[in-house]
């Protein structure tokens, strides 16, 4: 089967890897650059476990599913993990936040909870309440019940 | 779960693509955001031998006014609807809809060309583009044409594209003075498809009467459904309660709905009636407003 050589960067690190046609995103991540923060939830872009940042047209970093992505589609773009989240040793604001105000159980969904809500602050810097549930509502969460989560965002635009 | 084997072809252009597809055949389908076909391909409801990714051909992404349409460049990203200030202003059924389908991370990468040549009947744009009176462009190796949009859905994933041809553009007529439009949706939550949707978009004539109706409904048949009848009814009649209470159940008795997990085919009919009642008075509502 036809294979492909791709440049993706994952993280601010340059990756150069062969890909097949048909492997997705979440794989690529998960089993080739051994990326494992990266969940797969329900495999049918539903959940948003899956959730990175991907580069869009434009550049900017969105987010999207990545079980719903080809590896190949990535190909000279930048992808935004959650372990790309902390920088020298300190914690995001967004992984301070779930921290702090006890956004997680489980912790499945809060990669993706968190990416989300990375790109979310980005754009809009002091989301109101509505405008934090209206970005994650593609993310699910199944412990917590979204209000310690919607805390944690909160945290993380007052601390930005 | 992993897609069966395919071929993958990044077209570099729109030219580049229309040569891939026609190499490669019927076994070949054109990728635009992959949002409905990559799940598609992962629980093997549909097979292709060759994928051929227009994500890269520059040109197709574009929402603009000129000539008396709306121009939506057929790789429009349904984020993209949603930020648009033209949008916005001007096409709050566009915006209603891009604002309910699939969610916020599926709309920055779902487009607006692929959600129509998907032709899911539970796919959102259908039913709005239907009461829009859009047109589709496609371009093939022999050129361009352009489908009316009735006539542009044929079956369940089928269209009226050519296995060779990519759609390139939407083009909706510009609004005249007192036009409104509106899209309405049940959906059990965010991300799932409609249990029944409904779009109208109205012309009032200055006396108040209706000029124009369209009506599409989502979910309501093999494809999006025009409600012609409740359309015609509705024409040179004064847009009270009780007239779009009668154009809902003309549009419901229309519904051909399947029925499936999301409800009898007796509720289905019965949420087109109600969606078809509410998006026309939202559409109404809208339509004084401009005046």
């Amino acid at each position: 089967m036809s294979r492909h050589q791709i440049r993706v960067t994952v993280n601010g690190t340059s990756y150069e890897v062969e890909v097949e046609s048909r492997l997705l995103l979440v794989h690529l991540i998960r089993d080739q650059l051994r990326l494992t923060g990266t969940h797969i939830g329900c495999d049918t872009t539903h959940c948003g476990a899956c959730t990175v940042l991907l580069t869009g047209p434009d550049g900017t970093p969105e987010p999207v599913k990545s079980c719903t992505v080809l590896a190949v589609q990535a190909d000279g773009r930048e992808v935004t993990t959650v372990e790309g989240l902390e920088k020298d040793g300190k914690l995001d604001p967004i992984q301070e936040g779930f921290w702090q105000e006890h956004g997680l159980q489980c912790g499945f969904c809060t990669p993706g909870m968190m990416l989300t809500s990375v790109a979310l602050l980005k754009r809009n810097p002091r989301p109101s309440e509505a405008d934090i549930r209206h970005a994650i509502s593609g993310n699910l969460c199944r412990c917590t019940g979204y209000v310690n989560i919607v805390k944690a965002v909160q945290y993380a635009a007052a601390k930005r | 779960m992993i897609p069966a084997a395919f071929e993958y072809h990044r077209a570099a252009n729109l030219a580049d693509a229309l040569a891939l597809l026609e190499r490669h055949g019927d076994g070949a389908k054109v990728l635009a955001g992959g949002q409905s076909l990559l799940p598609l391909l992962k629980l093997r409801l549909g097979m292709v031998t060759d994928l051929v990714d227009i994500g890269a051909v520059e040109g197709l992404d574009y929402i603009k006014e000129e000539g008396g349409f709306l121009k939506i460049g057929a790789m429009t990203r349904e984020v993209e609807l949603e930020r648009s200030d033209l949008i916005k202003a001007k096409y709050p059924i566009l915006l209603d809809t891009a604002a309910v389908i699939a969610d916020p991370l599926v709309r920055n990468r779902a487009t607006v060309g692929g959600n129509l040549a998907h032709a899911d009947p539970a796919n959102d744009h259908p039913a709005t583009m239907i009461a829009l009176g859009a047109t589709v462009v496609a371009r093939g190796p022999k050129g361009e044409r352009t489908i009316p949009i009735e006539q542009f859905f044929k079956d369940v994933f089928t269209t009226a594209l050519a296995p060779n041809e990519i759609l390139t553009e939407i083009r909706i007529p510009v609004p005249g003075p007192r036009t409104g439009g509106a899209y309405v949706k049940l959906e059990r939550k965010v991300g799932d498809f409609a249990i029944a949707g409904a779009a109208a978009q109205v012309t009032l004539r200055d006396s108040g009467e209706v000029e124009r109706a369209g009506i599409g409904l989502t979910d309501a048949g093999k494809v999006a459904l025009k409600a012609g009848e409740a359309e015609k009814y509705l024409v040179g009649k004064k847009p009270d309660a009780p007239t779009l209470g009668q154009a809902g159940k003309l549009a419901g008795q229309a519904a051909a709905p399947t029925a499936d997990r999301r409800g009898s085919v007796q509720y289905k009919r019965e949420m087109a009636r109600v969606l078809t009642m509410r998006a026309l008075q939202k559409a109404v509502e809208r339509a004084g407003g401009r005046r």
